[in-house]
């Protein structure tokens, strides 16, 4: 008996000692990488990663944020698909609409605009980026009264009022009360915001371009500033673009809940500026149908992630 | 070779070759700035002038009434509006020192540390880039109770303090710090909070600099915690206060929306004004692969 419990702690302090040490080795190496990495891994963890799982996780379950959520496989999909018809007949076309749309034309806009300004002298280029890049500091509310005050449905709204008095309409049109205009201001409004981060992005890309690239180019046969920019300027930032791109995805959807700020109503009028965003809230925080909200959730991430991926098709360095 | 330069991209001087630039530029720039320089005029409009009709563009009897009437009206349960202002500073501020401190340490061990992960996290971190936080509002909100963090101040800034595009900028920006000099550095003996200290704050500035202002019009514009996650009124954010002004057709608060939402704009513009030279040295270095 004696030999066993002296020969078994003896085994166990070995391999115990093993570990300590192989810790201690790893943390001499690498601990003080990953303390460093600690608070941004914790927050990162905490308000992104776990909320993506949470999604995933109540997306197969019914839950309305009393009792505990059931599991229901993946019977929320196929109403989604299935059953929901206001999601299939309006939010779904919407958000593609929306995203086609607004997405691509405010990226070429930002990309060519950055261009253009890379074509002036400094100070000139400075204010004029300060005044393009300005509106995407208005994101949210301040966005939503200074549009809402340009498209108000009343006389004095400004566009109200302009049209009026060119005796374009003969009463005041409400604007963003109405299914026929609300996407297409939203649009406007997605496009006049969207000279953000990505936009700076680029014009940095086009000033980093060196001369000699240009040079050569045009000794290689290049005869217009179109062919420059088609075979040289992009190729030449391909990174800034693809940053511009992502920002550019995420500035998109992100913008998704504005159709709901510029009406004041969720559902918008006859599901007109209905967003796939709008349909998360409209069944997580008005219907409680918390389960189902969460796989439209996912199906959300996955529209962004695909979004993305193309981007990244389309400038990524393919090795 | 001296007039293919200046008279092409970052040129030195104007040229007549940049006019029809310049006019497709300012035809931009005014159809971005009018919807701004409304608000700024009716800000400053008195009563009869906000609800004229046809509405003028121009104030002609500009006036302080409508900062004055925002300031001293007060929410119905009795929470004055300075209250709500008090809660944003403090709120940006907090968020933009968290941010900067757990981005710096995170994007200095990601560009100069020696680690398994370290590809693997850069590249989680790159896919979070795509990151839209509304799209898991509910799962958010669920994480928050579990935490206990419903009706608590620091709500307004935990969530914002992960910020992927920060954590990018900056990484990408030490990157361009020599190693010699860190090299050099622990040579000397200093250690890592000594080299993000001297070294890698006063190199990586623009990138801060940059990261500060993002993180600050986050936070500064969210009304996500004060809307979902804070039912005490005296803790709610400014920028909600916004909105419940904002509401689409209210007249009444027209002229009191019109003066916050001068007042949410003009500190993120004095903000990126201040810091615009460094913003465009940090994009140049924003590069995705």
């Amino acid at each position: 008996m004696d030999t066993v419990t002296r020969s078994k702690p003896k085994a166990e302090t070995g391999w115990f000692k093993n570990v300590v040490n192989k810790i201690k080795i790893w943390s001499a190496h690498e601990g003080d990488a990953y303390l460093l990495l600690s608070g941004y891994i914790v927050m990162f963890l905490i308000f992104i990663v776990f909320p993506v799982l949470v999604a995933i996780l109540l997306s197969f379950t019914n839950f309305d944020a009393v009792r505990f959520p059931s599991l229901v496989g993946i019977r929320n999909y196929i109403t989604l698909v299935t059953e929901d018809s206001v999601f299939m007949q309006y939010v779904l076309p919407n958000t593609v609409k929306f995203a086609l749309i607004a997405g691509p034309i405010g990226y070429i806009t930002a990309f060519l605009l950055a261009w253009m300004l890379a074509q002036i002298p400094k100070a000139y280029r400075t204010v004029l980026a300060l005044i393009l890049y300005s509106p995407s500091m208005t994101i949210g509310v301040a966005m939503q009264i200074v549009w809402g005050t340009i498209f108000s449905g009343n006389q004095s709204g400004y566009l109200n009022s302009i049209l009026l008095q060119l005796e374009l309409i003969r009463q005041p049109v409400q604007w963003l009360q109405s299914p026929d205009y609300l996407m297409i201001i939203m649009i406007i409004v997605t496009i006049w915001s969207s000279m953000g981060v990505g936009f700076l992005a680029m014009l940095a890309g086009v000033l980093n371009i060196n001369y000699e690239v240009y040079e050569a180019g045009y000794i290689d046969g290049i005869r217009n500033r179109f062919q420059e920019i088609i075979h040289i300027t992009i190729p030449s930032m391909k990174p800034q673009m693809l940053f511009g791109a992502v920002m550019s995805v995420v500035g998109t959807f992100q913008a998704g809940a504005i159709g709901v700020q510029l009406s004041g109503t969720n559902p918008t009028p006859r599901y007109a500026g209905q967003l796939i965003v709008n349909h998360i809230e409209d069944f997580g925080f008005i219907r409680f149908e918390m389960g189902y909200a969460s796989a439209i959730s996912v199906v959300l991430l996955f529209v962004i992630w695909f979004c993305s991926k193309a981007v990244w098709r389309l400038f990524g360095e393919h090795d | 070779m001296a007039s293919f330069q200046s008279s092409k991209i970052n040129p030195v001087r104007l040229h007549t070759s940049q006019i029809k630039f310049f006019l497709i530029l300012i035809a931009m720039a005014v159809f971005m700035l009018l919807p701004l320089i409304f608000i700024l005029f009716n800000a400053f409009k008195p009563m009869d002038e906000l609800f004229a009709f046809p509405p003028r563009f121009l104030v002609h009897r500009p006036t302080l009434n409508n900062f004055h009437a925002l300031f001293s009206a007060m929410t119905v349960t009795g929470v004055p509006v300075d209250r709500f202002f008090l809660n944003s500073i403090v709120t940006g501020s907090l968020t933009v020192i968290f941010t900067i401190a757990i981005s710096v340490s995170a994007g200095y061990a990601l560009s100069k540390k020696k680690f398994k992960l370290k590809k693997f996290l850069f590249e989680v971190n790159t896919l979070a880039l795509m990151f839209v936080p509304i799209a898991v509002a509910i799962p958010r909100y669920i994480v928050i109770v579990q935490l206990g963090l419903i009706d608590q101040f620091v709500t307004h800034i935990l969530p914002m303090l992960a910020m992927p595009v920060g954590l990018f900028l900056i990484k990408q920006f030490v990157d361009q710090v020599p190693d010699s000099l860190l090299e050099a550095a622990q040579i000397d003996g200093a250690n890592d909070w000594f080299i993000i200290r001297k070294i890698i704050y006063p190199m990586a500035k623009p990138a801060i600099a940059t990261v500060a202002i993002l993180a600050f019009q986050a936070a500064w514009n969210s009304t996500e915690a004060s809307s979902m996650y804070i039912d005490q009124e005296n803790l709610r954010t400014f920028a909600f206060y916004m909105s419940t002004l904002a509401a689409p057709n209210v007249v009444a608060g027209m002229g009191m929306a019109a003066a916050s939402a001068l007042i949410m704009f003009v500190p993120n513009l004095i903000i990126f004004i201040i810091m615009q030279s460094q913003v465009m040295d940090t994009m140049a270095h924003s590069g995705l692969k």
